[in-house]
């Protein structure tokens, strides 16, 4: 490749490389460290800070998850603390609340993979066949909008819309139905509705980004052929469009797969009560009680590299299923 | 030019067509609906919120919700907090994400896989919650500023596509500059950062949109609540058993808009989000996040 030439790389065509030379493979002599670190040295610096970053605040917690095998007080510091094997993670396993949190967590993750992924691909393909330029653009536009809110604003207005005092949504079930007053915020029965409801909310449009880009990708020649030859839309529909987006739906299928034990922290957290907090806790939650609340250290950090090798796991896992299945898979 | 071919639209097609045109555009509507309402409930009356079922548009057109929280320190000491960190953040960010991402992009540098597959892992896994919290704490940063931006000073997944965008210059270019007597210093900083431009525009943005919504960082790392950003008080006063006039610290028993400057607080802590969103838009249609994705 031209791109990985530099000047002084440049190797001459030199006299040594003549065909009477046995074609040896010699291997080049070893270049000192100093003398590479010195001839890039520019690059090496502008890489510095950065790699700084990426030590003490990526690795440095790699770390710190040793302190999941042993009992951590701050005062004795990581080495200092003493080591407890697999204690808290025989505490996560047997203790009251792993059943609950798995169950929330796995039902949580299952609502979104049935109504939460298939949603910007249902969107995507509809809009892909909008003829309406102006049209398109204008629902991309403004469907594409609460992906850039917070966590917050959207816990937010899902509280002024159903708040039992003066929510507009929750009042107007209220004047259908009638009956009592549900307070949908507070309680663990409509928990669950509202966390997927916001995910359709915040999601469903940045979503079909990925898929519309793949759309896009496809050579319109194809539809005048099939068109031609009699393909009506349903037909192109099924043979040209669909296949053209099934690469990505698995590829997201497999980045879905890989935060199956990812609940989102924020949202959770911020829609958790103390009324549906049984139905709401989940992993990365937990954690935060147990850790930063409760000052648990070890024992949160336990949760959460179990919930983090699950995720390794399950990511590796889902993109071996997918080559095995005949999809080009993620990496 | 292209032939348009004419074809037969089947009834069928023409019913799903209508379909499609009224679906699409009810899902854009819904989409907005709830912040044309807060924005239209933030300058209403206390009452009108509370009697009117719906409404895009106030009877009583008031801004009194508006008056009172930023007559409050606590509000605007928030925002301006949140604008200051914001802007730092960001610069910081940018420069540790452009200064990495160039090396990176050089094909020719010693130890440049290593690294790379250095920043890919952590894409893949990471320390977690609690052992990130006591690098922050070990570093003395809680209830400090920098607590909000150092551990986010890179997010991994940009540092790689502002990485592919670098691999994707002319080389021509930088190899004249380097013939000229430039350094790979004078190099990054003449030739490539101002052929960057649109990627810089975007991920600042990008980046900035991350530091005004982050709630986790504050939550974790801020205890002092004369710290706390907009995020923490939006969250503090509309949570359903928000005490309003504790958070707000405001001891005189004024009557104050309860409900309205719950609107209100949302309105504030969206609109700079909306304001910049046009922009945004421009960068991400144009899909310089997607081309990239995958190397």
């Amino acid at each position: 490749m031209a791109t990985d030439l530099v000047p002084s790389q440049v190797v001459p065509p030199s006299a040594e490389a003549t065909p009477e030379a046995p074609r040896r493979k010699r291997r080049p002599r070893p270049v000192p460290l100093w003398r590479d670190l010195l001839r890039y040295r520019w690059l090496y610096l502008l890489l510095l800070p950065g790699l700084v970053y990426f030590v003490v605040f990526k690795y440095l917690p790699m770390y710190g998850l040793t302190i999941a095998f042993k009992d951590y007080v701050p005062f004795l510091g990581y080495s200092g603390s003493e080591w407890v094997g697999l204690k808290h993670f025989q505490e996560l396993f047997t203790g009251p609340d792993f059943g609950r949190l798995m169950f929330n967590t796995l039902l949580l993750a299952l609502l979104t993979i049935v109504f939460v992924f298939p949603a910007p691909i249902v969107v995507a393909l509809m809009l892909n066949e909008l003829r309406l330029r102006v049209l398109k653009r204008s629902v991309q536009s403004l469907i594409y909008i609460p992906h850039f809110l917070s966590w917050t604003i959207v816990a937010s207005l899902t509280y002024l819309l159903f708040s039992v005092d003066f929510g507009v949504i929750a009042n107007w079930i209220h004047g259908l139905v009638g009956g009592q007053k549900t307070d949908y915020v507070a309680q663990a029965d409509w928990f669950r509705p509202l966390i997927v409801l916001q995910l359709l909310w915040k999601q469903t449009g940045w979503g079909t980004i990925i898929y519309l880009a793949a759309l896009a990708g496809v050579d319109s020649q194809l539809y005048e052929a099939a068109r031609v030859d009699g393909a009506g839309r349903w037909r192109q529909f099924w043979h040209i469009t669909l296949p053209a987006i099934r690469p990505t739906i698995v590829v997201m299928a497999i980045l879905t797969s890989g935060h199956l034990m990812d609940s989102g922290f924020e949202q959770i957290w911020l829609m958790t009560t103390s009324l549906n907090r049984d139905v709401a806790d989940v992993f990365d939650t937990f954690v935060y009680y147990i850790g930063i609340t409760q000052g648990s250290f070890s024992y949160a950090t336990a949760v959460g590299l179990f919930k983090g090798v699950v995720g390794v796991v399950l990511i590796f896992g889902s993109n071996l299923l997918a080559k095995r299945l005949g999809q080009r898979g993620l990496f | 030019m292209k032939q348009r071919v004419r074809y037969y639209d089947s009834a069928g097609s023409r019913v799903f067509d209508v379909l499609n045109v009224v679906l699409l555009t009810g899902l854009a509507i819904v989409t907005v609906l709830p912040l044309l309402y807060v924005l239209a409930g933030s300058f209403a009356t206390e009452s009108e919120i509370s009697s009117r079922p719906f409404f895009l548009w106030p009877h009583r057109f008031v801004t009194d919700t508006y008056h009172y929280i930023f007559s409050t320190d606590t509000f605007v000491r928030a925002l301006l907090t949140t604008i200051a960190v914001t802007a730092v953040g960001t610069v910081i960010q940018l420069a540790l994400t452009l200064t990495m991402a160039y090396p990176l992009a050089k094909r020719f540098l010693p130890g440049r896989a290593l690294m790379l597959n250095l920043v890919i892992f952590t894409l893949v896994f990471s320390g977690g919650m609690i052992p990130t919290y006591l690098v922050v704490r070990d570093l003395g940063l809680l209830d400090s500023y920098w607590a909000l931006i150092l551990p986010l000073a890179i997010n991994p997944f940009y540092l790689i596509v502002v990485k592919s965008f670098f691999q994707e210059l002319p080389e021509a270019l930088e190899e004249a500059a380097r013939i000229d007597g430039c350094n790979e210093l004078n190099v990054f900083l003449r030739i490539v950062l101002p052929l960057s431009k649109p990627i810089i525009a975007t991920f600042s943005l990008f980046y900035a949109v991350g530091i005004w919504n982050d709630y986790m960082s504050p939550l974790l790392y801020i205890d002092d609540s004369k710290k706390w950003t907009l995020q923490m008080i939006v969250r503090q006063l509309t949570a359903a058993n928000a005490d309003s006039a504790n958070v707000l610290q405001q001891l005189e028993t004024v009557t104050f808009p309860e409900q309205g400057l719950k609107f209100a607080v949302v309105v504030v802590a969206t609109l700079p989000i909306l304001f910049f969103y046009p922009f945004l838009q421009k960068h991400f249609a144009k899909g310089v996040l997607i081309g990239s994705v995958k190397e």
